[in-house]
């Protein structure tokens, strides 16, 4: 009884004064109006001013109330909250107007006959055709330029992890990096030169060639990251039961990691499955059906969006396909990037 | 089966630093020898060379010699592959595959080296899971992962895996150091039946459990930081505890210092 009595006499120094849990909607609400209040007033209509402004206000706003309320530690938790939340919306916006923009524009002209006919007779600027030739161009190119560059990045990678040692491995882990800032044109000339020097016309497998140079170091980097992350212990125990290193490497470490590494591939396919500069030089496009990667010019997706955008100025027919291509795109690589994800997730050691 | 190990002259760096230097001594078959001594001082690195594990360490090598049962494990043209398949180790953690399900995890020995009739392969599996001790829990459920066991009972898969493949010796890095007593028990009414049938060797901070499972202990100790740790002396298990001949393995076993 008299503890209680007490207790309840002391003031507790444990328990400060906190502002309600709506405080957050309310000081924002109230900002967001005496923003647009402010912009009416003064006769702005740009629809960043007023929002800026109240992004403003909802910081200090919320700074002064809680600093007043809780105190200045728990304010400037707040204002750090906060913070974090417009850097969020910040980075978020963007995405999600690209998708919607790309949604609403790109459903027009998106259907069966669009994803299985080509623009073999039909006029840039006149209505009707589709992307078939450039989605097969794209598969194969792309196709291609894995079985090159996939192969070649993850075997570099377990070299570097487990096997390299020295000046070697110090060399090719530089030239790895300077590899990944190599920017797609320069890869794309790379390429040119060479075909320049047999006289070659555009094909597709010369496409493939210079995305596989782009994937490749992207590759050894994801690839020798997973690799790391498989604990040095397994290996140990594989070597310890007389297994020798290269059945460990296939049967212990890649296994342990192949959920990683199928991530990593799928983000590097999607990844020049965009590429517009080295395809449009050595590729060079095509509006015909052409289903040798390895003969003639061939399309690509990227490739079509540029070349109905560009070629075609003030055509409603060719941008309205262009934004069909850029959907069509967009979803082939969300689809890797979910299927990368399932892959990583069924294959994720238990 | 069980082979005796004579190690002579046995000098182990990492880099140009010296870990262990100038270690003698003989393991005897079917016995099981404990190695105590402080932290650092090179018992560990000593059981690595044993099964040229140590050499996997990058910048690991060995000088002198290890004989096993007459032939120098760093002979020429010795295979350290074949070595470890008659050296068998266990480690401190318990490790199995993650990937792989106990049944697979026991026959990774035998499937990784390609050596197998399919057959035999579950008879081995239950066998050396028996031998573990570890049958009776785990019989059926032997397609769940391995990684789904308790701590103890990895560990005992990991002894599995490691006798499943009729090693000569096994080797143990304070096998039972993540596992609590009752695990630790289980490990060493194991080690006891172990002896029967194959050379052990156990690396151990706990000095009771020396006492308990070994028949043979060696003391290892190190001048200081930085300094090559080194045997001391190797003897009965009796003998260690009881009336040492060196007065820093009495002040060891008895804490007074390390």
């Amino acid at each position: 009884m008299s503890h209680a009595a007490i207790a309840d006499k002391r003031p507790s120094t444990l328990r400060g004064a906190s502002l309600p849990k709506w405080t957050p909607w309310a000081i924002a609400a109230g900002s967001v109006a005496l923003g647009l209040g402010i912009s009416a007033a003064a006769g702005l209509d740009s629809k960043i001013q007023w929002a800026l402004m109240a992004g403003v206000l909802f910081v200090t706003g919320t700074y002064v109330v809680a600093a007043r309320v809780e105190g200045r530690r728990q304010a400037k938790d707040r204002v750090a909250t906060s913070f974090v939340w417009v850097a969020f919306l910040l980075a978020v916006i963007p995405l999600l107007s690209l998708v919607w923009a790309t949604v609403q524009r790109g459903t027009k002209v998106l259907d069966v006959y669009f994803l299985t006919h080509s623009m073999g007779v039909v006029a840039d600027s006149e209505a009707g055709g589709g992307i078939y030739h450039a989605i097969i161009g794209s598969l194969e190119q792309v196709g291609l330029a894995t079985v090159i560059g996939a192969p070649i990045g993850v075997l570099t990678a377990i070299y570097l992890v487990e096997y390299g040692r020295g000046n070697l491995a110090r060399a090719v882990t530089f030239f790895v990096d300077v590899m990944t800032g190599i920017p797609s044109i320069v890869a794309g000339l790379f390429i040119l030169s060479l075909m320049l020097m047999w006289d070659m016309q555009p094909f597709g497998f010369a496409g493939s060639l210079a995305l596989a140079i782009l994937m490749m170091p992207v590759v050894v980097r994801s690839t020798e990251e997973m690799l790391k992350l498989v604990p040095n212990e397994l290996r140990e125990a594989s070597l310890a039961l007389g297994v020798p290193k290269w059945r460990t490497i296939l049967k212990v470490v890649l296994p342990t990691s192949i959920g990683g590494i199928t991530t990593g591939i799928m983000l590097a396919i999607a990844r020049i499955a965009g590429e517009t500069a080295p395809v449009l030089l050595l590729v060079f496009g095509n509006p015909f059906i052409n289903n040798d990667p390895f003969e003639g010019a061939q399309a690509s997706l990227p490739l079509f969006i540029y070349q109905q955008y560009s070629q075609s100025a003030g055509s409603t027919a060719a941008y309205d396909r262009a934004w069909a291509a850029s959907l069509t795109l967009i979803a082939f690589v969300m689809i890797l990037n979910l299927a990368a994800r399932g892959i990583a997730r069924w294959k994720a050691p238990r | 089966m069980a082979k005796r190990i004579d190690v002579s002259g046995l000098t182990a760096y990492y880099g140009s630093h010296k870990a262990i230097e100038d270690i003698s001594m003989t393991i005897e078959p079917r016995s099981v020898t404990a190695f105590i001594g402080p932290s650092g001082c090179g018992k560990s690195t000593f059981l690595r060379t044993l099964n040229r594990m140590h050499e996997v360490t990058p910048g690991g090598r060995v000088e002198g010699k290890v004989l096993l049962d007459d032939e120098d494990l760093y002979g020429h043209g010795i295979d350290p592959v074949s070595v470890r398949r008659e050296v068998g180790m266990v480690f401190q953690r318990p490790n199995p595959f993650p990937t792989m399900s106990i049944f697979d995890n026991v026959a990774a020995g035998l499937r990784l080296n390609g050596k197998y009739k399919k057959s035999e392969l579950s008879d081995v599996v239950e066998k050396s899971l028996k031998g573990a001790n570890l049958w009776n829990e785990v019989k059926d459920r032997l397609n769940k992962p391995g990684s789904g066991l308790s701590g103890g009972q990895q560990q005992r898969l990991c002894v599995a895996r490691a006798i499943a493949v009729e090693p000569d010796v096994l080797l143990m890095d304070e096998p039972c150091s993540a596992l609590d007593p009752i695990s630790t028990l289980a490990i060493e009414d194991l080690i006891g039946e172990l002896k029967e049938r194959f050379t052990i060797v156990i690396v151990t901070h706990n000095m009771q459990q020396a006492a308990r499972v070994s028949d043979r202990t060696a003391f290892f100790n190190l001048a200081a930081v930085g300094q090559p740790g080194k045997l001391i002396e190797i003897d009965e298990t009796e003998r260690i505890f009881s009336n040492p001949s060196v007065q820093a393995t009495e002040d060891y076993i008895s804490g007074r210092f390390g």
